[in-house]
């Protein structure tokens, strides 16, 4: 039985569930929910960077670009224009993927570094414009965003909610939120993966040439998979908005998009439970360096670095290989 | 995984904090919680902070502490992110369970642990400027700078003063200028002076010339005003000089710093700006009650860390003192009675000004707390 749930298609989405819902049972403190709905919500977008970076083998370095969009559009039209959150999101989306099919058909004709630039240069222009745009989303000092609604009802992280007989606290209630949202990110980019659309981006990765040449429209599902990585950091941009409270242009920042390369790069790229390992280590490592005080940058600087060199192809896969070598081995002994 | 994670973190703090709790008394101690941009780009406000909190909180442990009790400094560096700074203030109430926050250099870090503050109800100085911050006024949050608003009216003022109506902006697209320009805009119309250019330019611009020269070529601008810092300022101030405008030329409290005269050189000559009394403690009269609170700042800071005090480590300093003063005032650290007593200090002398706080009024300052100071032969000369 444990073989087949091994081989099963979603083992990995069950076991993320797993560990989600077990999670609070050694949370004892509003503060270690604050940073887990954080990571939840980074770990969603950064799944969908990996659709991008990982499995179709093409650089981003201004996604935070498009979570920033994402964030300031909810940020906008929720306190200025009294929308709705949901609504709010899901135009946001709509909006920030046009805009990234726009810019990908001819970014996505580029190549290698050239690509990086122009994703990069992306990346900055909305982050100058979220800057200087002050009338609307505050200039640089920021903007307070309320609280999720829907249809009335209201998700804030200061608040007090009853699940099924549960008393929760709003930080708790924001975590189970964040959890069953990044729950769904990863089963719809499984979906996508497993699709032929997956296969064919596996192609463009391998070698794009080949890939054109069996038939596959290499442009096409490129900016496809660009699009659907812009959706995926636009609606957490929006979740993380009201999240937090307030938004600064920080958010769509090059410090941020380099931060979510860098968990895709570190968890390992391609491999969906990998960068979500990535995003909370990455996530983790700040609070834990605190209490070094000076020291905390550089040896934030050797831990990347050190795992770059000894874990190339990224934590979680090496972690996997050598757990599978192990147990082959342990298995050759026994027979 | 987390929670042995930031268990083991804990115990590392532990240990070092143990060190420190030995060499004081064995009562609990206050803990006074504090994240700051002690690195990256707003280094230049965090870094003074944070050495101004730590000498004054060792001195004042030297002294006995408050209360009889010993006072525990618990501090982050936020790299002058907002939400890294929105974190560390949740570990802080939450994870830490301080009894006051001291900190928040920047604007934006401020505001964004404002709503965690407020629903947790803990008392909140801040050390960053601008006015959002108690406009409005905002139960536990309390600040100590001037607001830019201040230093607009303080600048117009003076240029009122001396005839002047009509003038030409210039200012910085980073927080603090583009906050600067929307006061001094609003300041202007109330006080019936008129903006006839008004022109930007961003922190890693390295030349201003043709902003510069649009305001040299609008007819009527009587002075130039630029509200910006970081070296911006100080390329602005060398163009200037470099295109000869021979108008008064005013800039904001900013770069009112020592180092800011060692970039624009002999290009400052005769700028005016609004500025802490720090920058010139001896010249200020006798009977000037902060003259004793400033020369003191400034000779205890530049003993014990050896480098040039700066403006914004005094922030910090009043920051510190106005808390203190209003735990002994309480009595306790009960933290509603810590609030209400910050809200009624009264007649406190810092080095940034004298503070009368009240419940309407969450910074206590004037706009008389600017001095304006004008730069002849390569120094800070006091005007008024």
């Amino acid at each position: 039985m444990l073989n087949r749930f091994m081989q099963m298609r979603l083992r990995d989405l069950v076991i993320l569930a797993v560990i989600l819902f077990a999670l609070p049972l050694f949370l004892n403190n509003p503060f270690y929910y604050d940073l887990a709905t954080q990571m939840a919500i980074i770990a969603a977008t950064v799944v969908g960077l990996n659709l991008l970076v990982g499995f179709a083998g093409q650089i981003s370095l201004g996604h935070a670009g498009f979570f920033g969009l994402g964030a300031y559009f909810t940020g906008i039209m929720t306190s200025n224009y009294g929308w709705s959150s949901v609504p709010a999101l899901v135009v946001g989306a709509i909006l920030v993927g046009i805009i990234a099919w726009i810019v990908g058909r001819p970014i996505l004709r580029l190549k290698g570094h050239y690509l990086s630039m122009a994703t990069l240069a992306v990346g900055f222009i909305i982050a100058i414009i979220l800057n200087n745009e002050r009338a609307l989303t505050g200039g640089p000092d920021g903007m307070p965003v309320p609280a999720f609604t829907v249809f009335g009802w209201e998700l804030s992280p200061f608040g007090s909610y009853n699940l099924l007989g549960m008393e929760l606290n709003g930080s708790e209630a924001w975590y189970l939120f964040a959890a069953v949202v990044l729950l769904v990110a990863v089963w719809l980019a499984q979906n996508l993966i497993d699709s032929p659309i997956g296969r064919a981006l596996r192609s463009v990765h391998g070698s794009e040439v080949a890939a054109r040449v069996v038939g596959v429209d290499t442009a096409r599902y490129k900016s496809l998979v660009f699009v659907v990585s812009a959706i995926y950091a636009s609606a957490m941009g929006s979740l993380y908005a009201h999240f937090q409270g307030f938004i600064t242009p920080a958010v769509a920042g090059f410090d941020f998009s380099i931060l979510f390369i860098t968990m895709v790069v570190l968890g390992g790229m391609g491999s969906t439970m990998g960068v979500i390992l990535g995003a909370v280590v990455l996530k983790l490592l700040p609070q834990v360096l605190a209490d070094f005080q000076e020291l905390e940058t550089v040896m934030f600087g050797a831990i990347l670095m050190l795992t770059m060199i000894f874990m190339p192809k990224g934590l979680l896969p090496t972690i996997q290989m050598a757990v599978g070598k192990r147990m082959k081995k342990k298995a050759g002994g026994q027979a | 995984m987390l929670k042995t994670i930031l268990r083991r973190t804990g115990k590392f703090a532990a240990i070092a904090a143990a060190g420190l709790v030995m060499s004081a008394q064995a009562a609990e101690p206050i803990k006074i919680g504090s994240f700051l941009s002690v690195t990256g780009p707003a280094s230049f406000l965090g870094d003074p902070e944070l050495k101004t909190l730590e000498m004054y909180v060792e001195k004042i442990n030297e002294d006995g502490g408050v209360l009889g009790r010993p006072l525990e400094l618990i501090h982050y560096d936020d790299v002058g992110n907002a939400s890294n700074a929105r974190n560390f203030a949740s570990r802080l109430i939450r994870s830490d369970r301080v009894d006051i926050i001291v900190g928040g250099s920047t604007t934006g870090a401020t505001m964004a642990a404002v709503p965690l503050v407020e629903q947790a109800q803990i008392p909140f100085v801040s050390l960053a400027g601008a006015v959002v911050i108690t406009t409005p006024v905002k139960e536990w949050v309390f600040k100590t700078p001037q607001s830019d608003r201040m230093a607009a009216e303080r600048i117009l003022g003076d240029m009122k003063d001396r005839g002047i109506t009509k003038i030409g902006l210039i200012s910085g697209t980073g927080g603090f200028g583009s906050s600067g320009r929307t006061q001094t805009l609003e300041v202007a119309e109330q006080m019936g002076i008129e903006v006839l250019a008004d022109e930007t330019y961003s922190g890693s611009d390295t030349d201003m010339t043709a902003q510069l020269t649009n305001i040299r070529n609008t007819d009527g601008v009587e002075a130039v005003l630029n509200f910006g810092f970081g070296q911006g300022p100080a390329i602005v101030t060398r163009n200037y000089a470099q295109l000869g405008i021979d108008l008064p030329f005013y800039q904001s409290h900013g770069v009112a710093s020592d180092s800011f005269l060692e970039l624009a050189g002999d290009a400052a000559e005769g700028l005016r700006l609004p500025a802490s009394p720090l920058l010139v403690p001896d010249s200020l009269p006798e009977d000037d009650p902060q003259k004793e609170v400033v020369q003191n700042y400034k000779a205890e800071y530049e003993a014990r860390w050896n480098s040039k005090v700066s403006t914004f480590g005094a922030y910090a300093y009043d920051g510190l003192m106005l808390a203190v003063q209003a735990i002994e005032a309480a009595g306790s650290t009960d933290k509603e009675a810590v609030r209400e007593a910050l809200e009624n200090i009264q007649g406190y002398v810092g080095v940034t000004g004298e503070f009368n706080l009240s419940p309407e009024d969450h910074n206590g300052l004037d706009a008389d707390s600017f001095r304006i100071l004008e730069v002849q032969n390569g120094e800070w000369k006091l005007i008024n």
